[in-house]
């Protein structure tokens, strides 16, 4: 059996290896994606993202608990960041998922960062695409928990959550630009703490003043309260989620396509410009021209980085 | 343009204890040392330690133990392991162990044991030593 067929049989040691492949570049895994990709756009994907801290991995934990008593089954990326100092990285998302380690039904892959920046890794497109191609009824990815700015999981997920907990910010970062525009469901997890109420009043407020994603005036999102850890709200968030899903379904599909155009088009342009990016870089190793030069003429000022990247491209892209 | 293959590790406490600060303190320096490190927390089954080992594709299982698990909980390790056709992931452990088990323990294929008062470094050196990154699964 070749690798691809390893893969849609729902093989986990071949899952598991590839994903691994795809992790690391490894261009032989390219190869087993163009297989794999015919059999994908089944799975629906969900998105986590907020704060370290708020609970995303209890929430995802108990939701993965909820789908597989409705029989599907689930897969779960989940990133935490890699040490800018050493590379390396301590994945301990798991630790709160426990109880799935022995349900065949549910594959848990740990991701780290890699210096990617948006919340996601430069793999997460593609560690979709094995999931689904292996046969997995929903996806679930967890972005990496920090930053203001980590709105990369909208153009991957058709619904994204935004989790946060009460007391974690005032009406100005509510207003501010970034990841409150992205949520299609907020979450205000921890409700037992105080100031629940207050902070599932201004995120409504927030919510009413119209600052939602452009182009999606049809969708209120929904505020949940939720106490993962006990459970709590996690039915009427399962609830949002399918609701949200039927609306990305209604007339005609038309959201639906919009949501399956915007993914494609993402994993279009990444993948573009990092094989664009590798094959300039390829020709220029053959041509005998070194990077480090270019750069070292760079800092010297020697000459400019736009200078440099406009004869590259005149160079190579004839 | 392939990136550098990390090295990933599985830092795993089989057993009832719930002492994991030398867990986590490994953890922590082969975080340094620049590897993916998965880390699991304590009281895990040896099923759940090697289904988290296959699914994370991990190099490496470093094992602590403080407890006397060991004489059940690393030879059952290894059973799963070869079963999955896992065989090819180095096992390690760290922790208490009678001197007279760890003849016992190298015999069912466990690399190496760490003793307390073992220095970070040349534990760290070990795994750079004899654990290299899985090759690609099609070259």
């Amino acid at each position: 059996m070749s690798v691809a067929q390893r893969i849609l049989a729902g093989d986990v040691r071949a899952v598991a290896r590839l994903l691994r492949d795809i992790d690391d570049q490894i261009p032989s895994a390219r190869n087993i994606l163009k297989e794999l990709y015919p059999h994908t756009g089944r799975a629906y994907i969900l998105g986590f993202t907020g704060s370290p801290g708020v609970g995303k991995s209890t929430l995802v934990d108990q939701m993965a608990m909820e789908y597989r008593k409705q029989g599907l089954t689930v897969g779960i990326l989940a990133i935490d960041p890699t040490s800018p100092f050493t590379g390396g990285a301590i994945l301990g998302d798991r630790i709160r998922m426990q109880r799935h380690f022995l349900d065949d039904g549910v594959f848990i892959r740990s991701l780290a960062t890699r210096g990617h920046f948006g919340g996601l890794t430069k793999s997460t497109h593609d560690m979709i695409t094995v999931l689904d191609a292996m046969g997995k009824d929903i996806i679930m990815v967890e972005t990496v928990g920090v930053g203001q700015d980590e709105v990369d999981i909208a153009n991957c997920a058709h619904t994204t959550v935004l989790v946060t907990i009460p007391g974690m910010g005032d009406e100005v970062q509510a207003i501010k630009a970034g990841i409150m525009e992205i949520g299609n469901i907020f979450v205000v997890n921890k409700a037992d703490r105080e100031g629940s109420r207050k902070t599932v009043r201004e995120l409504r407020n927030l919510i009413e003043l119209g600052l939602r994603r452009t182009g999606d005036e049809q969708w209120e999102p929904p505020i949940i309260e939720t106490e993962a850890l006990k459970g709590k709200g996690i039915t009427e968030l399962m609830d949002a989620v399918e609701r949200h899903r039927q609306y990305l379904l209604e007339n005609d599909r038309s959201q639906w396509e919009a949501v399956s155009q915007k993914r494609a088009k993402t994993q279009l342009l990444e993948t573009l410009r990092e094989e664009a990016l590798a094959e300039l870089l390829r020709r220029m190793g053959k041509r005998g021209q070194s990077l480090d030069d270019l750069v070292r003429k760079v800092a010297e000022r020697q000459t400019d980085p736009y200078s440099v990247v406009q004869d590259l491209l005149q160079c190579e892209l004839r | 343009m392939a990136d550098e293959r990390k090295l990933r590790i599985l830092i795993a406490k089989p057993g009832l204890d719930g002492h994991d600060r030398g867990a986590r303190v490994i953890a922590r320096a082969f975080r340094d040392a620049g590897f993916e490190v998965i880390y699991t927390g304590c009281h895990q089954t040896p099923e759940q330690i090697v289904s988290t080992a296959i699914q994370e594709d991990v190099d490496l299982i470093g094992l602590s133990i403080l407890s006397g698990a060991h004489r059940y909980s690393f030879p059952r390790i290894m059973e799963l392991l070869k079963e999955n056709n896992a065989e090819d992931i180095t096992v390690i452990g760290g922790g208490i162990f009678p001197l007279e088990d760890i003849p016992k323990l190298k015999a069912i294929g466990i690399k190496e044991i760490f003793e307390p008062g073992a220095k970070l470094e040349d534990i760290v050196q070990w795994v750079r030593t004899h654990v290299k990154p899985r090759k690609a699964m099609v070259a």
